[in-house]
């Protein structure tokens, strides 16, 4: 569980999050969104330990991380995987490589049992014979797969995804969107997913929050989103004319 | 940003990996161009000290003696640091900085590893090879000051070897390398910490190791003035 108490984040006079309120619970998809700008990527960033809040805190397991040593944050961070937006794969490395990476750093496995982790994991995200591949000879869609490979090949406590589907077709946003419900249910882990994908939040968001300059303008579910008259919301969620068609449907039980 | 590289250590088995690979990268293939250059450079000061040198009182031993001098202080250290900074210095800052602008940096620090040790540290244990690579540049800047010398009828074989052992102070020799183990130094830390924290994108890649380029350059002529002051004079 991830706790979020009154964060607050300036650079300089420009304040980007201003007193963020919001608790992540383990086992769900917990998904962020929000208009370019509302400081969604600055929030996930706070939330990793790569930007230090300008006030609040935030606590992962009732321990507050801002107040931690270095060393005990490293340690915490160890049980965290990320999927970055552009993926962040090693690029001198090979796709087995990649994978095995958190192992060869983290862990004294052995260097077969390395191996059949990595092979089970790539398997698990629905990756065959790329293994000796680089990553840029890989497809986008592939490159998501490695790294959220990547990200859990460690059995990671909390995973954090930035726009995981961002330069994906439609197809392959849904796989990957499901891929990531399924580990999170599997593992029972916590999830935060920050996206502007609409799609994402109508399959797979049990917790969304919508930030809008910098602030907690709403927060509930997919079937909850629905139904909102917030306008902040309804403006963005239903800006494109499908998403208001399904939205009447849904509201008219269609 | 050094208290950060010999902080939290990256894993033994790896950092091995990582050090032999930066030696390939910073040293090993630095070679070539340390070779060419040291030999004609080597070459073109025994050309010019012996068209300066056309008073028949002065031995053509001089020749070489000037060659020794020139090369083992100033050449061989420093000017061949130069061309590393831009070599070398180019290839540490680009590289450290593509891996800002991908996030592979942020990748790391996700993980828990210290992504500073992890970059900058096997570049300092690799470059404390750098003297090596100058030890063989004076070698070869001596040969081409030799090759040049007799090949063009400037000075015999036995007036230049006589004149390379003129007055020769082993001290010298240590002062070269002592301050080659600095600039080792300034050449591993300085485009590390333009390309650890540069912002931007594949543009400011560029910029930043244009300015890694000229602050390393400023740091070498400094260090070396300061330097030589100190065990010199």
């Amino acid at each position: 569980m991830i706790q979020v108490e009154n964060l607050h984040k300036s650079f300089g006079e420009d304040k980007v999050l201003k007193g963020i309120d919001i608790q992540f619970d383990h086992g769900k998809t917990n998904l962020i969104i929000g208009q370019s700008g509302s400081g969604k990527t600055v929030f996930l960033k706070c939330l990793l330990g790569l930007i230090k809040p300008t006030k609040g805190t935030i606590k992962y397991n009732q321990e507050a991380y801002s107040e931690m040593e270095e060393e005990r944050q490293r340690d915490l961070r160890t049980e965290m995987g990320m999927v970055f937006q552009g993926g962040a794969l090693f690029d001198s490395m090979t796709v087995f490589e990649n994978v095995e990476f958190p192992l060869r750093m983290l862990t004294k496995r052995k260097k077969k049992d390395r191996r059949d982790r990595v092979e089970k994991v790539l398997k698990r995200v629905d990756l065959d014979n790329v293994e000796d591949k680089m990553p840029s000879e890989i497809s986008g869609g592939m490159q998501k797969r490695v790294s959220i490979a990547r990200a859990i090949i460690n059995e990671p406590k909390y995973l954090f995804c930035d726009e995981p589907n961002s330069g994906l077709d439609p197809k392959t946003a849904i796989i990957i969107d499901n891929l990531i419900q399924e580990i999170t249910h599997e593992n029972d882990i916590t999830t935060v997913i920050n996206t502007h994908d609409m799609n994402s939040v109508l399959e797979i968001g049990e917790n969304i929050v919508f930030l809008q300059k910098g602030v907690k303008a709403w927060q509930g579910d997919h079937t909850q989103i629905f139904k909102t008259d917030n306008k902040a919301v309804t403006d963005f969620v239903y800006s494109s004319d499908l998403f208001k068609k399904v939205r009447d449907a849904q509201l008219k039980g269609i | 940003m050094l208290k950060k590289v010999f902080g939290r250590m990256t894993k033994g088995s790896v950092l091995r990996e990582l050090i032999f690979k930066d030696i390939e990268d910073l040293i090993i293939n630095s070679m070539g161009i340390v070779i060419f250059i040291s030999f004609f450079i080597g070459a073109v000061v025994t050309i010019q000290t012996a068209l300066n040198l056309n008073n028949p009182l002065i031995p053509k031993a001089l020749i070489a003696f000037t060659a020794r001098q020139s090369i083992i202080l100033e050449f061989s250290p420093t000017f061949i640091s130069i061309i590393m900074a831009g070599k070398v210095g180019s290839y540490i800052t680009s590289s450290i900085g593509t891996m800002r602008v991908t996030e592979q940096i942020d990748a790391l620090e996700v993980m828990g590893i210290n992504s500073v040790n992890y970059l900058v540290f096997p570049k300092i244990i690799a470059m404390l090879l750098y003297p090596f690579v100058i030890a063989i540049s004076m070698f070869l800047g001596i040969l081409g000051a030799y090759v040049a010398g007799t090949a063009g009828g400037f000075i015999s074989s036995e007036a230049f070897l006589s004149g390379l052992q003129d007055d020769f102070i082993p001290y010298q020799l240590a002062y070269a390398f002592i301050k080659t183990f600095f600039f080792a130094l300034i050449l591993a830390t300085i485009p590390s910490y333009h390309g650890y924290y540069m912002k931007g994108g594949s543009l400011e890649v560029g910029e930043a190791s244009t300015t890694s380029f000229v602050w390393t350059s400023v740091l070498l002529v400094v260090a070396n003035y300061v330097l030589t002051q100190i065990l010199l004079s």
